[in-house]
């Protein structure tokens, strides 16, 4: 077998049974040059890639093939990627589970019972299962990177908001999605990171800052760097075990030179109201484009306008979406758009005060990432849509604040993986990279 | 604040251009008043003065120059609903 026949096989073999893909390549190409030849890479499924699929997981684009890359697709092409095919998802990354989505629920390696976390859930599994070099690219809004990065045992880089080109991503919300990465390690990482971040005129939202080789950096050396430790995040609903396996990993950052001191983000608390009333209301006007007429599902054109479309989008969209289209739609109606969106856009300022005053004496923030180890499908069935937002209680301030972070495998609890939550300042991934692979060195 | 009924999801779904069943409606509308009552907290943050942030970090706008560009892709290419150059869509009125 040649080594692409090799590698499809592979990928064919890891869906039958964790269905991790919406779509697998037909072919990929080995003879590409660059940093990242000989390495697959995946694409969560609401990034555009030219001529394969791309649906974010909802039926309602189900055949859709677009006719460009996205730009972060685009740039690791450039460098000699395969692209193996596209991740399962929650439909336009609302979940935290991956349970939402229209093509198949990814499982978890470790425990098939169990949930991948989401909404980049295809990604984590993958990451684990593949015995061939393979970095996935991945997207977050509220904790879509950190969290399967935490369940599934992986490293998930989310960048600061504007670092890394949105250009030919499918929206969930504009004002918080970053395009990121979930490798095996800290290093492969830090390869995917550094190519596809930088600034891109095609995002109005591109940060201008140039692109940077973040692999030179790691040299394991955090000797004198500040850490602060939230102690809201520490609090209730979070598992005794997973805080006490965080706090014994802060412990050999400490013998590594680290300071460590406790810090408090007072606003922690209503960042989970505030980020489901943006991401919600942002959504619901990121998808009401989607109408069954020009791409992905169109059903036979019935009735008057209004009729058509909202026939089209009942077909199409899951419950989770349709849900999120209700809510978001009432946080902007007249009359109560100062209550709950304008509010909660206030309280996203106070948050991002929170950060900003706790990073001027500190480098890093360190947290678990989530306060469970991935639950069981059974046990998510009898979950209200409110307990699974209560999941997300530890990702959503730094999401909402566009800050970098970073989840690095931290032991186990019950035999299932746990993270350990870096997070930095605007722009200082640099940083964040640092501290997970001198913990990565020193964790065995 | 007002109650969120029935009449006000299916008022909502209307705008939103939503069909809903009568048990999606039963359903959402029981779902919206536990997720709203939940996101009553924020009345207890005192945003005197404080200023909206729409994104994480302050985003100037950027302009192009108004030239005229080549499009570079077919828009028809993804429909099964066009005549001729043109999509084809519901009745307007």
């Amino acid at each position: 077998m040649t080594k692409t026949e090799n590698i499809l096989k592979k990928a064919k073999d890891i869906q039958k049974k964790y269905s991790c893909f919406v779509t697998i390549a037909d072919k990929i190409d080995t003879n590409g040059k660059g940093k990242l030849r000989g390495i697959a890479v995946s694409v969560k499924d609401n990034i555009c890639t030219k001529g394969m699929m791309s649906t974010a997981g909802s039926k309602i684009l189900e055949g859709y093939i677009p006719q460009f890359d996205a730009t972060v697709v685009e740039r690791v092409r450039k460098e000699g990627a395969m692209i193996i095919g596209k991740t399962t998802q929650d439909e336009f990354g609302f979940g935290t589970f991956s349970v939402n989505s229209a093509f198949g629920i990814p499982k978890n390696p470790h425990d098939i019972e169990r949930t991948c976390g989401g909404s980049s859930g295809g990604a984590g599994c993958l990451t684990v299962l593949a015995d061939f070099p393979h970095i996935a690219i991945a997207e977050s809004t509220g904790g879509s990177i950190s969290c399967p990065a935490a369940f599934t045992g992986t490293v998930g880089l989310t960048p600061t908001y504007g670092r890394v080109s949105r250009w030919g991503l499918i929206d969930y919300a504009n004002s918080l999605d970053k395009i990121g990465v979930i490798g095996k390690n800290v290093k492969d990482v830090a390869l995917l990171f550094s190519i596809i971040s930088g600034h891109d005129p095609m995002d109005s939202t591109s940060l201008d800052v140039k692109q940077e080789d973040f692999t030179k950096y790691l040299d394991g050396k955090i000797g004198g760097l500040k850490i602060g430790i939230p102690k809201e995040y520490f609090e209730k609903g979070v598992d005794e075990k997973i805080k006490n396996l965080v706090m014994k990993a802060v412990k050999k950052l400490e013998e590594l030179g680290a300071k460590v001191e406790e810090v408090s983000l007072p606003n922690t608390d209503y960042a989970l109201a505030s980020y489901y009333i943006i991401a919600m209301s942002e959504a619901s006007t990121n998808l009401a484009k989607f109408c069954g007429m020009r791409y992905g599902l169109q059903p036979e054109l019935k009735g008057n306008y209004d009729e058509s479309f909202s026939n089209a989008r009942k077909e199409g969209f899951g419950e989770e979406a349709k849900r999120r289209v209700i809510l978001g739609t009432y946080a902007r109606m007249a009359g109560f758009r100062d209550a709950y969106y304008l509010k909660a856009l206030k309280v996203r300022t106070k948050v991002i005060e929170d950060f900003k005053n706790a990073f001027k004496k500190f480098d890093v923030l360190i947290a678990p990432t989530m306060p469970v180890v991935a639950p069981k499908f059974d046990e998510i069935a009898k979950l209200e849509p409110i307990e699974v937002y209560m999941m997300d209680i530890l990702t959503v301030a730094p999401n909402l604040a566009g800050i970098p972070m970073i989840s690095v495998p931290c032991g186990e609890v019950n035999g299932m993986p746990i993270g350990l939550h870096i997070m930095g300042d605007h722009l200082q991934e640099k940083k964040i990279l640092q501290v997970a692979y001198a913990y990565e060195k020193v964790k065995k | 604040m007002a109650e969120i009924t029935e009449d006000t999801v299916k008022h909502v779904a209307k705008i939103a251009r939503l069909d809903l069943t009568e048990s999606e409606i039963k359903k959402f509308t029981q779902q919206l008043k536990d997720i709203l009552e939940a996101f009553k907290k924020l009345d207890e943050v005192d945003t005197t003065n404080v200023k909206p942030s729409f994104h994480p970090q302050e985003i100037k706008n950027v302009l192009r120059n108004d030239e005229p560009k080549k499009w570079k892709w077919d828009s028809l290419a993804n429909t099964k609903q066009k005549e001729g150059k043109y999509f084809k869509g519901p009745r307007a009125v």
